[in-house]
Formats: C-alpha cells, structure tokens, sequence
C-alpha cells in the first residue's frame, strides 16, 4: 500500500514508511481498542508524522479510511497528506514535527487517569526524533508522574534525515537511556507481529513505570534495494523501481 | 493584575471541574489560592515549558481546559511552535498564562521582557488574545472567556491597579472606550492604558479632547470598533508596552490603511531590542515614550502634523 500510494503521488519517506508498517499494522490489529469516537478508546499519536502512509494503510484495512480517500493521497486538497491530520476522523491527533508527539501522550495518559479510564496511550517515535530535547521533558515528566499507561515505541531503524544516527548524534545505548530516566525498557524486533502483540499487551498500564519498546526495525523493510539507503528518505519511485518493489513485496 | 486572575480562575475552577492548572514552576506566592484548595487540579511540570503545552493537548482532547502558567516569555515563546501545532491546530480549549507581559520584570533584565509575545499570539487566526488594563477587566476577561471552546493567550501584568473610567468592562473582540473627545484617539493595550488616560486627562486640561479606546483582545479582532473611532478623528497614538512591529501599532496601522481611513498613526512602544537596559517599570515606559507626559507631548505633536 505505502508504495503504490508512495508512487502515485509521487513522493519520498518510503522507507521510513516501511521501517514502521509491519508496527503499525500489528498496533491496528492486535493493540489498540476502541472505536473512533469513543472517549474510552486507547489513543495513538504517530509522533514520527511522516510515516503517514503505513498509518493509513492500516486505517484503512480497517475500513476506516475509504480506498477512494487513500486514492485521493496527495492530490490536490487532499486531507490525507505524508503528515496525519486529526481532521480525519480516524486519526487522534496531527502530528509532522517531531519532538512533540510524546508531551500529548503523557497529556492523554494523565488525562485517564484523572478519568479513572483504563485506556492506554501509544506513541511512536523514530530514533533520531529522540534528538530533540523537548521529548526528554516528556520522558522526565511521565517517569515522575509514573505513567504506567503511557507505552512509547521508538522505531529503531538507525536511519536518519542526513545519515546514520550513530554518526550524527549517537543515540545508544538507547535502551539504557530510558532506563536511566526511570522507564521499563522492552527490545523488541520491530517486524515480528506476534511479538510486538505480546508485549505491547501484556504491560501493567495500571501501576509502576511508563513503558518503552525499542523496537528494531529495518529501514525500507522489505524491498532489497531500499533497505538501509538513505536516499529512500526522499525518493519518490521510478517506473520500473516501483515494479521491482511490488515484486518483491507480493 | 494576577491576583485578580488567580481568584477568578479558583471561581472558574469551581463551577467547572474540567479546569485544570499547570505551571512551569513559576508562581510562587500567587498560584497557591489554587493549589492548596485544588491540589488534585494543579500539576507543576517543571522547568519544561514545551512539554507543558503538549501535555495540554493531550489533557484538552480527554474533555479539561488546562491553563498553562509561566512568565509571559516562557509560556509564549518557547513553546511556540507546541501551541500552534498543539492547541491552535486542534482548535482545543488551552490557556495559556504568560505573567508580566511588557517590561513588568523591569530588573530582570531582556530575557524576561515579553515585547513580542501579542505579535505573535495574533498571529494564529485561532488564537484568542487577551491582554487586561487591569485587575477588574482581568476578572471580567476570564469570566468573559470561561467556555470559550478554542485556545486563548492571556497576557499579564504586574500592575492591577485600575483604569479610571474603564470600570472592569470588557466584552471579546471590543474596544472599550473612555471619553469621547474628537480631537485625537489614543488605542492602549494592557497596563500602559492607565497612562493613556492619564495622558488624555492632560490634553483636556489643555482644550484638547480625546478618547481612550483599550483593546484588550484579538481573535476576535475589535477592528471595527478601533475603525469607528478613527473615523472620526484626524490623528490616532497607539500605547503599548511592546515592539511597536507587530502588536497594536501595526493592528491599529492596518485598519488604517485597509479601510482607507484619514487618520495620521503615531506608534508609541518599545523600538529596539532593550539589551542592557534594565529598571523599573516606571524608568523603563519613560525610556520609550510610554509616561503620560510624554504620551500628552507625542498627541500634540500628531495634532500639529496633521494640522
């Protein structure tokens, strides 16, 4: 889906797309619960925004983006844009710049437990989105106020806007960070569903520490070209790479 | 002007439960009507402004009204881009609380001179602005406001002592008026308004009639009342403790020119980055123009301009 929208508008972040979509879909199909709407449902934040495509895919297997509204991706006055807007009912909150997300999960988290609501927030970040110091506010606040229902999935794909994140600011060890910071840590491979499922469910979200999954992931997953290059950040798809990727996808 | 502020958020706070307060770890010896009577609706998130206006939102969508407390600095320009993304593009019921709008922390130097805080508010079309004379209109724009369902900013000031003849009015997206003198208009914002109307008195003592209008709010925009007023008189003195860019002055300049009016602008406010240049509030308005002498003084040489 992220490619044959990626190609028909035209447009870059496959890759990043890509390191998230396997993530995204088991949150959709195994995680979250609640419909649109409901106040009780468990909220999602896509913090790294520009994965937007692996976000609507899943929306949309889910019926809840129409296939004509996907069709409409990026096309003239579109909503659905490469960052997700909340104007589209099935998405909880706009996100695109990044550093942001993770303050309105802590939000929505304390907000339930002002409500005496057992719903659970999640919140996805990439790895080099953890550059910004704003989200360390956020962590320091959900430690202290002890957040067990908050869970933050960092997508660990080593891949940032200009580089490895390991060259450009080095962020492990990752895990241990958070762990300083009064989290409970969980690695997971970020491609393996049922894992993911598991553990992303089986958190005690009514007591102790916010909870992070650092979740391993593969930048461009799935198509060989594509995976660990940098250039699949902006590159939209030429005919016959577009062909390649669908192949080896399928 | 915070006082009052505080008292009637306690008021607010207990006709509506969805009111929450958050602050920057600012506020000692003001905010403790609320927390010792609420503590249960009062979180403070640290030194961590941007995190506090995300939380917000998060806070906001789950049904509250959270106002964010923190100097007028802090709570408008660190977190800026948090709230335009945050409050303002989900059209959420946010406020934020910047203290000591202006040069109200006289010696505390640049850092802490909020001088640009109404440009940028303004700026966001879905950002209400409320910017009080003083403590009686500070009450009434928080009673005015209290189930407004979009994001406002409330600009505060030290001073709170009251505007002769402004009496606590205030109505969202009005001027109000003192006096009705045709000779010149003065257009105030905030605090200084205290001085416009002394300055006003001052003209009158020497034949020349002037009004008053205070605006205290955009988003809704008072234009129209500032436009009706500056219909009628050949020269008009914005009075802000502010950059004249941006704020009031260019507020007042743009009704002027997009309605074609025949009325001379003369913007009184802070020009020019106050570095190193601390004092009191008193030392710091007379540095600018901003004393109602000189304010008088700036009225009469407009009148002369014009003819």
């Amino acid at each position: 889906m992220t490619i044959e929208a990626s190609k028909r508008a035209n447009v870059g972040h496959i890759g990043s797309c890509l390191s998230v979509a396997d993530l995204v879909a088991a949150l959709y199909a195994g995680v979250l619960r609640g419909e649109p709407g409901d106040p009780d449902r468990d909220r999602f934040v896509l913090s790294k925004g520009h994965a937007a495509l692996a976000l609507y895919g899943a929306l949309n297997g889910l019926g809840r983006i129409s296939d004509g509204e996907l069709a409409e991706f990026c096309s003239e006055g579109a909503e659905l844009s490469t960052h997700p807007e909340h104007t589209v009912a099935a998405v909880d909150f706009s996100t695109g710049s990044l550093g942001q997300g993770l303050s309105i999960g802590a939000g929505a988290a304390l907000a339930a437990r002002l409500q005496h609501s057992s719903r659970r927030v999640f919140v996805l970040v990439s790895d080099a989105e953890c550059n910004e110091g704003a989200l360390w506010e956020a962590i320091m606040f959900a430690a202290h106020h002890k957040l067990a229902n908050l869970v933050a999935i960092v997508d660990a794909n080593g891949q940032q806007a200009l580089g490895k994140t390991r060259d450009v600011i080095d962020l492990e060890p990752l895990g241990r960070r958070f762990e300083a910071f009064g989290w409970d840590v969980h690695d997971v491979d970020g491609h393996d569903a049922a894992a993911l499922v598991g553990t992303l469910n089986g958190f005690d979200t009514a007591n102790g520490a916010p909870h992070v999954v650092v979740a391993r992931t593969t930048f461009g997953k799935g198509v060989s070209y594509m995976e660990g290059e940098l250039a699949w950040h902006y590159l939209p798809l030429s005919d016959a790479e577009y062909q390649r990727a669908v192949a080896e996808l399928a | 002007m915070r006082r009052q502020f505080v008292d009637a958020l306690v008021d607010l706070a207990a006709d509506d439960e969805r009111v929450l307060l958050l602050t920057g770890d600012l506020g000692f010896n003001a905010l403790e009507p609320f927390s010792e009577r609420y503590p249960e609706r009062f979180v403070n998130v640290g030194v961590a402004e941007q995190n506090m206006l995300g939380l917000a939102v998060g806070l906001a969508e789950a049904g509250f009204v959270p106002f964010c407390y923190s100097i007028a600095t802090f709570a408008s320009m660190r977190p800026y881009e948090f709230i335009r993304n945050g409050a303002v593009l989900h059209e959420l019921p946010v406020r934020i609380v910047g203290m000591g709008g202006g040069l109200d922390y006289g010696h505390n130097g640049v850092t802490h001179y909020a001088v640009e805080d109404l440009a940028l508010m303004r700026a966001q079309p879905d950002l209400t602005v409320l910017a009080p004379a003083d403590g009686d209109q500070t009450r009434a724009a928080v009673a005015a406001t209290a189930h407004l369902d979009r994001p406002a900013y409330v600009r505060l000031e030290r001073e709170g002592t009251g505007v002769r003849g402004l009496d606590g009015r205030f109505s969202l997206g009005r001027a109000e008026l003192v006096g009705n003198g045709s000779d010149v208009a003065i257009v105030a914002i905030g605090s200084v308004a205290h001085e416009a109307v002394e300055a006003a008195e001052r003209l009158a003592a020497d034949g020349i009639e002037a009004t008053v209008a205070v605006v205290s709010s955009f988003n809704p925009s008072p234009a129209d009342d500032v436009a009706d007023l500056l219909a009628r008189v050949p020269a008009a003195v914005t009075v802000e403790a502010h950059y004249v860019d941006g704020g009031l002055g260019s507020f007042v300049a743009e009704i002027v020119a997009e309605r074609g009016l025949d009325c001379r602008v003369v913007r009184c406010g802070v020009t020019g980055m106050p570095r190193g240049r601390s004092g009191s509030r008193a030392h710091l308005l007379g540095l600018y123009g901003l004393t109602a002498e000189q304010l008088a003084t700036t009225a009469v040489d407009a009148l002369a301009i014009v003819g």
